[in-house]
């Protein structure tokens, strides 16, 4: 694992390392202006923890990422590659941005799984049909990813007979099995009951251990503050703060960050 | 079973409505009827889909072509339209026959009732099938759109299949209507059903036994399609808990 990560360094040092980059990201609604005019860097391996109070655009930017709200302008480089944009920011080429968005998987705050389809074949849906993996080991890999965030057992359950908890578990399985090269999680435990948030952050916790990338806009200041190795705080649609989370949870600098913290500590 | 049609004094009506007689002639009628009920509905569907989704995400021009035909078809009188389109569409096949030096051509009256109904029955398949996409929760097309889905993958693989429980309903309805529009096409004289069992009973003078006969016939074919689209539903509805409670 060690060599092959230090031989494909060596081949590609600078872009190896870098999976997200935003560059000067605008957006707007209307005559709303909510980013305006965000930069970010998430090298692979880092977990990065958004927080904010509502309305500070910190949705909105991730999903400006894969390309889900059309940013207003800027720019966007995933794993060294930067998504063509039109004028009006609107994606220029439609197969680059299906393509890059295979490498992205995404975990919603209302968990979004196919309503019609078994846990399976939430599972394996994007894998057979967009990858084209076999269905035979696109089978096999959902069961061991089910199995993994501890719903083996149900995979011939529809997602409307299970719990909040359970259905954001089977997201992050239908998100890992696309083995993404960087993973969004858009408040992903916002929509739980509180008795639920544990199961669901106790898997991304062992996802943030095994050293996947993940931009993880959330509520769970304790939880951020653990698992994440740079904290962005967004306020009004600018970073307001940023950097390790000893620093910005222990030292916050900036007057709107301490009153934020108080707030929802 | 002859003998229990003379004890009830119905022999005379079960002779008439002998398949050699004139009951061969009805199940035929019908026969046609479904023909073109099936087609038109087939038909009426694709134009649906294509309306809905125009509707929903086409142009200004395409919307407003779609609202012009909507529109105009659920406005006017299903009998006018009817002959309207069957006159407008057979002349204009006449006239391009004649344009290209042939003479006037045999409108093949299944393939005419097929076009004009399921004219009638996109519009009102376009409304229903809007309706049904835009019940889609938008979540589920999100995520589609996430994980690199292109958009006729999508619709393929989320949208269409999501949308289907809402748009059953409206969809058995449309069926139902549309086996019961072919009668209409007796006006412009195609042996369906209806016109068969007119000719039938003005032929023998007996009414009473030839139309109850058919509305007995229509009857069944309510029952039966009544019964398909309770299964459809349950298949749509999968993974849907019942609106009763328990599981489904």
């Amino acid at each position: 694992m060690d060599t092959a990560a230090a031989a494909a360094s060596v081949q590609e040092p600078d872009t190896r390392r870098e999976a997200i980059r935003v560059e000067d990201l605008h957006k707007s609604f209307g005559n709303l202006e909510v980013l305006k005019g965000v930069d970010l860097t998430a090298q692979q391996g880092d977990v990065v923890a958004i927080i904010g109070g509502s309305g500070s655009g910190k949705s909105t930017m991730l999903r400006c990422i894969n390309f889900l709200e059309t940013p207003s302008s800027g720019k966007i480089v995933i794993g060294g590659e930067e998504v063509a944009m039109r004028g009006d920011g609107s994606p220029a080429n439609q197969k680059q941005i299906e393509r890059i968005r295979t490498k992205l998987a995404m975990v919603f705050q209302q968990f979004n799984l196919w309503t019609h389809r078994t846990l399976l074949e939430n599972v394996i849906e994007v894998p057979v049909h967009v990858l084209k993996v076999p269905k035979a080991e696109a089978i096999e890999r959902a069961r061991e990813l089910l199995d993994r965030v501890g719903l083996a057992g149900r995979e011939d359950t529809y997602p409307a007979y299970m719990s909040g908890g359970q259905q954001q578990r089977a997201a992050i399985a239908r998100a890992l099995a696309v083995d993404p090269s960087a993973m969004l999680f858009d408040e992903p435990t916002s929509a739980l009951d509180p008795e639920l948030v544990g199961e669901v952050l106790t898997v991304i916790r062992g996802l943030a251990a095994e050293g996947r990338t993940m931009l993880l806009v959330t509520h769970e200041m304790k939880f951020a503050r653990e698992v994440a190795n740079h904290v962005v705080y967004l306020y009004q649609g600018r970073i307001e703060e940023q950097g390790p989370p000893a620093e910005v949870f222990g030292n916050p600098q900036s007057e709107r960050l301490k009153q934020f913290l108080s707030s929802v500590a | 079973m002859t003998g229990l049609f003379e004890i009830l004094g119905l022999g005379a009506s079960a002779e008439l409505l002998s398949l050699e007689g004139w009951g061969g002639n009805l199940l035929r009628g019908l026969a046609n009827s479904l023909q073109i009920a099936f087609g038109a509905f087939g038909l009426g569907l694709v134009i649906g889909l294509f309306g809905a989704y125009g509707k929903l995400y086409g142009g200004k021009v395409t919307r407003d072509l779609l609202a012009i035909y909507t529109t105009v078809i659920r406005a006017v009188p299903e009998l006018v339209l009817i002959l309207i389109l069957y006159y407008v569409g057979s002349d204009i096949i006449n006239k391009i026959s004649e344009a290209l030096g042939g003479g006037r051509v045999e409108i093949n009256g299944v393939a005419a009732g097929i076009w004009v109904l399921g004219v009638v029955q996109g519009a009102y398949a376009t409304e229903v099938l809007r309706g049904a996409i835009k019940a889609v929760p938008v979540g589920q097309i999100e995520a589609a759109k996430s994980y690199g889905m292109p958009t006729l993958m999508i619709m393929r693989r989320v949208t269409i299949p999501a949308m289907m429980s809402f748009a059953v309903p409206g969809l058995a309805n449309l069926w139902l209507i549309a086996t019961k529009d072919t009668a209409l096409l007796a006006v412009v004289g195609f042996n369906e059903l209806t016109l068969e069992t007119r000719q039938a009973a003005s032929s023998t003078r007996a009414y009473f036994t030839f139309f109850l006969a058919a509305g007995f016939l229509y009857l069944m074919v309510t029952l039966c399609s009544g019964a398909v689209f309770a299964r459809v539903e349950k298949w749509a509805r999968r993974g849907q808990p019942s609106l009763k409670g328990g599981t489904a």
